[in-house]
């Protein structure tokens, strides 16, 4: 029981070692101590999406979720999606239709639209929606969002 | 490699000790221990909130996510055994929850968001009673059965006497829910879940889980929880009484007069008193009339 924690795990492929306090959330660890600044802290209570990123492959809110944690865990942030090229697609089609554009909560809604890719059909438009409905836009009124996710998401299925 | 940065000082949660339990009995040493200057970390969606904004300063953090056996989800005589530790989003994406517990299916697609189901757990929905909160109704509507251990024995209490007040329960501070036993829908059974909030993910401003038998298009044995409508998830059976137990759409009228003993709504931040009582008796009416089509 202490106040700090040798922390080991895998950050976008990297092992990491580093002793963490234990009251700092994963978002703050990866801003303050990696450095990777894509994932956003907004709210800091779960309500914003801004800091969605991938624990063991499933999508969380590192806000809400303590460093301490996610010890020998694999964690993928924006900038991991963005250097395997998994959603290069989607971010393109991001800024072909200006589905941004202050891009303070884009990290958090690229992550979160990307489980919709791996779907084997493409969702509706209100499926999208709900899919979204926890990740808060204040600039683009949404609707380019998910034009550009449903753009994708139909090619993808179409092209198997 | 990473470029090590200055650290900020500020943090959001306050101080803490972290523990993390390998068993069940590592929690029941901190917690005889310690008592409520401990809290129990499992999915920590209600957990982190109250901490980041420093409404708790417990002083020690017991994180029960690497205790083996309190996750899963298995058949458990004719009905369901759910580990506290569950994620809702397992219990959303299970056949076995869809087929025997299908009220605790539909709940879940209302619980806030996909990248907090991930994290989480029944348990901790469970223990922490919201009173806006989807399955601690739906756990009152199935007559579910929640697990409890301490250093001092198991025991086993019904949902129905679980729920104590708002955000209160029958859990000592020595306890821990270990599982949830959910009966198998009896054949032949509906339910509806409903739930009125602002967006979707919201908190709910008010909900309802119901679900009745049916002999032919003949239902009985109807049950009616209400959330968010009162401190903590009511049954309503003042309204079930006025419907004759069954799903009689010309009985709607009189059973929304009789939700009015049923619930005592307090206002929140969502609405009035008067607005939740209206939207109940909105809720009412769509279940019934739901119920009755089903059929």
């Amino acid at each position: 029981m202490s106040e700090t924690l040798e922390l080991h795990l895998v950050v976008n492929g990297e092992t990491v070692r580093r002793r963490v306090r234990v009251r700092q959330s994963l978002a703050d660890f990866l801003r303050e101590d990696l450095g990777l600044t894509g994932t956003r802290v907004g709210c800091e209570h779960g309500v914003c999406g801004a800091c969605t990123l991938r624990i063991d492959g499933a999508i969380a809110r590192s806000c809400l979720v303590f460093a301490a944690q996610v010890d020998g865990a694999h964690v993928e942030t924006i900038e991991g999606l963005s250097d395997s090229g998994e959603i290069a697609d989607l971010q393109a089609a991001f800024r072909a239709r200006n589905a941004l554009q202050c891009g303070y909560c884009t990290a958090g809604v690229l992550v979160t639209a990307a489980e919709l890719l791996r779907a084997e059909r493409a969702p509706s438009r209100a499926e999208i929606r709900e899919l979204l409905s926890g990740n808060y836009c204040r600039c683009t009124g949404y609707h380019a969002i998910v034009d550009a996710v449903e753009q994708v998401c139909r090619l993808r299925v179409a092209q198997g | 490699m990473f470029e090590q940065r200055p650290r900020e000082e500020a943090l959001k949660a306050p101080k803490f000790a972290y523990f993390r339990a390998q068993t069940l009995g590592d929690v029941f040493d901190v917690l005889v221990r310690h008592g409520d200057e401990a809290k129990l970390l499992a999915g920590g969606q209600s957990l982190v909130p109250a901490l980041n904004m420093r409404l708790l300063e417990p002083r020690i953090i017991v994180d029960i996510n690497h205790i083996s056996g309190l996750a899963g989800i298995v058949e458990h005589g004719s009905g369901l055994r759910i580990g506290a530790l569950t994620r809702l989003s397992e219990i959303g994406a299970s056949p076995l929850v869809a087929r025997l517990a299908p009220l605790f299916a539909q709940a879940v697609p209302f619980i806030a968001h996909l990248a907090i189901r991930n994290r989480g757990t029944i348990g901790g929905s469970l223990a922490q009673a919201d009173p806006a909160a989807e399955l601690p109704a739906c756990a009152l509507a199935v007559d579910a059965v929640l697990h409890l251990a301490s250093a001092r024995g198991l025991r086993a209490v019904a949902a129905r006497d679980f729920f104590t007040g708002l955000y209160a329960t029958a859990l000592a501070p020595d306890e821990v829910i270990t599982a949830i036993d959910v009966p198998a829908a009896p054949p032949e059974t509906r339910s509806v879940f409903l739930e009125l909030a602002r967006r979707h993910g919201d908190y709910a401003i008010v909900g309802l889980a119901a679900r009745a038998r049916f002999t032919g298009r003949q239902a009985h044995d109807l049950r009616m929880v209400f959330f968010g409508a009162d401190s903590k998830p009511v049954e309503a059976r003042a309204a079930a009484v006025a419907l004759r137990h069954s799903a009689r759409v010309e009985r709607i009228g009189s059973a929304q007069d009789a939700l009015a003993h049923d619930l005592h709504p307090s206002a929140d931040l969502q609405a009035d008193r008067a607005t939740k009582l209206h939207l109940a008796r909105v809720l009412l009416a769509r279940a019934v009339r739901a119920l009755s089509e089903a059929a």
